[in-house]
């Protein structure tokens, strides 16, 4: 039992304890390897956004055979997909995993509240790409949408700093409440926020009204963004803003949610 | 091993004054004191200190849930080396008390200090260990991933392979831990509270529903850690742990320190002793006997506060009654007086 023996002399803190990198890349990858052993939980996430396609873009001639309107349609979904699995896998898993006995073990372990945050944020965005894939192929083989290669690329990267702002909310509204509480949360946010955004309707349909409280959506701004990169046609003006606006009140309603959080609540 | 504390293993079999009835018997209960440095001479435990550095104190705290106060006013100081056994019934606080020392929570009122620091700041955390409860392991991660995982926070840790063999999980290693025995998942999660080469170890119920070998060998581990110069902090549900690994005992009942001394003091501090005696006759009537539960076929356990003078009794009285057996309380019974006198939980303890 030497190996168990302690360290008698000065704090172990001293002793070039793990950096918050290498303690990110650790949550990262045990996060990463936690949800894919669970093969139901990803195939969902990839094939709600496909099924969407088939019913919905694919049978519809005049979108289908567009090449941009097909792009546009395959962009809403995409950012639908990011959406939803953002919301879900951290809204709702986030709120589960508070409820596990092993979640008050993490938070007791000599790491922040950082690491296990940034490790969420980019397994988002890598479970986000994976959506994102079957419905590049459907479109690239059942629709005229068509992409350059460095348009793609461009398209990619907009969905990983899309789906940072719908991380974070997920994570505010894990953080914030209850299993239970936080399934009703997700949808009455989500569904909204998706038609809102124009992700369901393309927003040349939205009266003006609607049309200004749109804009003023993350779901709209990352549409139109993912639509720039993807097709050309530039975003409104003040998309970037709104984006960036609402993931600084996301994050900060994230970390204050995370601080007060203390495991279980009880009454 | 780079510390070496000599004697760590003073058992109170081997304490220098084990004769009951010299029990001085004069510590009152202990409602809520600050360190309980000075007290027990002679005993190595109770002092705070084997060598003289708090690495764990609460002082004062007092934490709320809503309207139940789960630590009213609490204070307690662990030093260096010591083996603590932290007992209570079921909701007593110990859980809250472990939660706040492990940083986990914020005390309503008063200070917790970890080696020092705040334990809500990771950095006072690196050298404490504790244990998951075992139903909170990952089920999907493989026993040896999660070594890994754990074992990463910490600057030095033991090195996986070796930490699975102490424990006898090796051949587990590729296992999920979903797919564990009860007993496997304990080992686990008394191995995971040890990866990072802590200075002190929280243990919550460490061998809860173990057979006898394995929690033998639980606690073979715990006495070695502690054998290197570990702080052991316990709670357990089973007195009979508590009485077999801790120097100290600490009480806790209904948010409230109830008592805080050496294992010795505290099952000296019950002053009734156990006759067990088998007569045709009904003893419970006898003077000096506060309590009498029949055993079956005569068989009679009998309370008093002085079995002496119930055996003179018994003796000049002439009744008639052979194989005679005198006890000092265990653990179970001063924990039992401890806990029952203002309320009715104390059958939780078990």
């Amino acid at each position: 039992m030497t190996a168990t023996t302690t360290r008698g002399s000065g704090p172990a803190s001293t002793s070039a304890a793990p950096g918050p990198a290498r303690l990110t890349w650790l949550h990262l990858k045990y996060q990463f390897l936690e949800t894919v052993r669970v093969p139901v939980a990803v195939l969902g996430n990839l094939l709600f956004p496909a099924l969407a396609m088939f019913f919905f873009v694919v049978p519809q001639k005049e979108v289908a055979g567009d090449p941009v309107a097909a792009t546009m349609a395959v962009a809403s979904l995409g950012l639908f997909a990011i959406c939803s699995a953002s919301l879900f896998t951290y809204g709702l898993g986030v709120a589960e995993d508070r409820q596990l006995p092993f979640d008050p073990f993490l938070r007791s372990l000599p790491a922040g509240p950082a690491p296990r945050m940034v490790a969420r944020v980019l397994n988002g965005g890598i479970f986000s790409l994976f959506g994102v894939v079957p419905l590049i192929l459907i479109a690239w083989l059942f629709t005229d949408a068509s992409v350059t290669f460095s348009q793609l690329l461009a398209g990619v990267g907009t969905v990983l700093l899309v789906s940072v702002p719908f991380v974070l909310l997920g994570m505010a509204i894990g953080y914030s409440l209850s299993a239970k509480a936080a399934l009703p949360v997700v949808q009455v946010i989500l569904f909204p926020l998706a038609f809102a955004g124009g992700l369901f309707l393309p927003p040349f349909l939205f009266p003006a009204w609607l049309d200004a409280i749109s804009m003023a959506t993350p779901t709209r701004a990352g549409r139109d963004l993912l639509v720039q990169a993807l097709t050309g046609e530039p975003a409104y003006g003040l998309a970037w803003p709104v984006l960036v606006g609402w993931t600084v009140l996301f994050a900060v309603l994230a970390v204050g949610a995370y601080r007060r959080d203390e495991g279980r609540r009880f009454r | 091993m780079t510390t070496q504390h000599t004697g760590p293993d003073v058992r109170p079999a081997t304490s220098p004054d084990t004769a009951p009835d010299t029990a001085p018997d004069t510590t009152p209960a202990a409602g809520t004191r600050g360190t309980p440095s000075g007290r027990t001479a002679g005993a190595p435990v109770g002092s705070g200190a084997r060598d003289g550095r708090p690495v764990l104190v609460a002082d004062h705290v007092t934490r709320r849930f809503g309207d139940v106060v789960a630590l009213d006013d609490v204070s307690l100081s662990v030093g260096a080396g010591e083996l603590v056994g932290l007992l209570g019934p079921n909701g007593a606080g110990k859980s809250t008390l472990l939660s706040l020392i492990s940083g986990q929570r914020r005390p309503d009122s008063g200070v917790v200090r970890l080696f020092g620091g705040d334990p809500r700041d990771a950095r006072s955390r690196v050298g404490l260990g504790l244990t998951p409860q075992e139903t909170g392991l990952p089920a999907t991660l493989k026993v040896r991933e999660v070594v890994d995982f754990v074992g990463g926070h910490y600057p030095d840790p033991v090195p996986t392979g070796e930490l699975l063999a102490q424990f006898g999980l090796t051949d587990l290693a590729g296992r999920q831990t979903g797919a564990m025995s009860g007993g496997q998942k304990r080992r686990l999660a008394v191995a995971l509270s040890l990866v990072g080469r802590p200075r002190v170890v929280l243990l919550d119920e460490p061998t809860t529903g173990l057979d006898v070998g394995a929690r033998q060998a639980l606690w073979d581990a715990i006495r070695a850690y502690h054998a290197g110069g570990g702080t052991v902090l316990l709670t357990s549900h089973y007195l009979e742990e508590v009485q077999a690994l801790a120097q100290r005992v600490v009480v806790i009942d209904q948010g409230v320190v109830k008592a805080d001394d050496s294992l010795d003091t505290i099952l000296r501090r019950v002053s009734l002793r156990r006759v067990v005696v088998t007569s045709t006759a009904d003893l419970a009537g006898r003077p000096g006997v506060v309590r009498a539960d029949r055993l079956g076929d005569h068989r009679q356990e009998l309370y008093t506060p002085d079995a002496d003078a119930l055996v003179r009794e018994l003796v000049t009285s002439g009744v008639d009654f052979r194989d005679l057996e005198i006890r000092g309380a265990s653990l179970e019974e001063a924990f039992e007086e401890m806990v029952a006198r203002d309320t009715t939980t104390g059958g939780d303890a078990r």
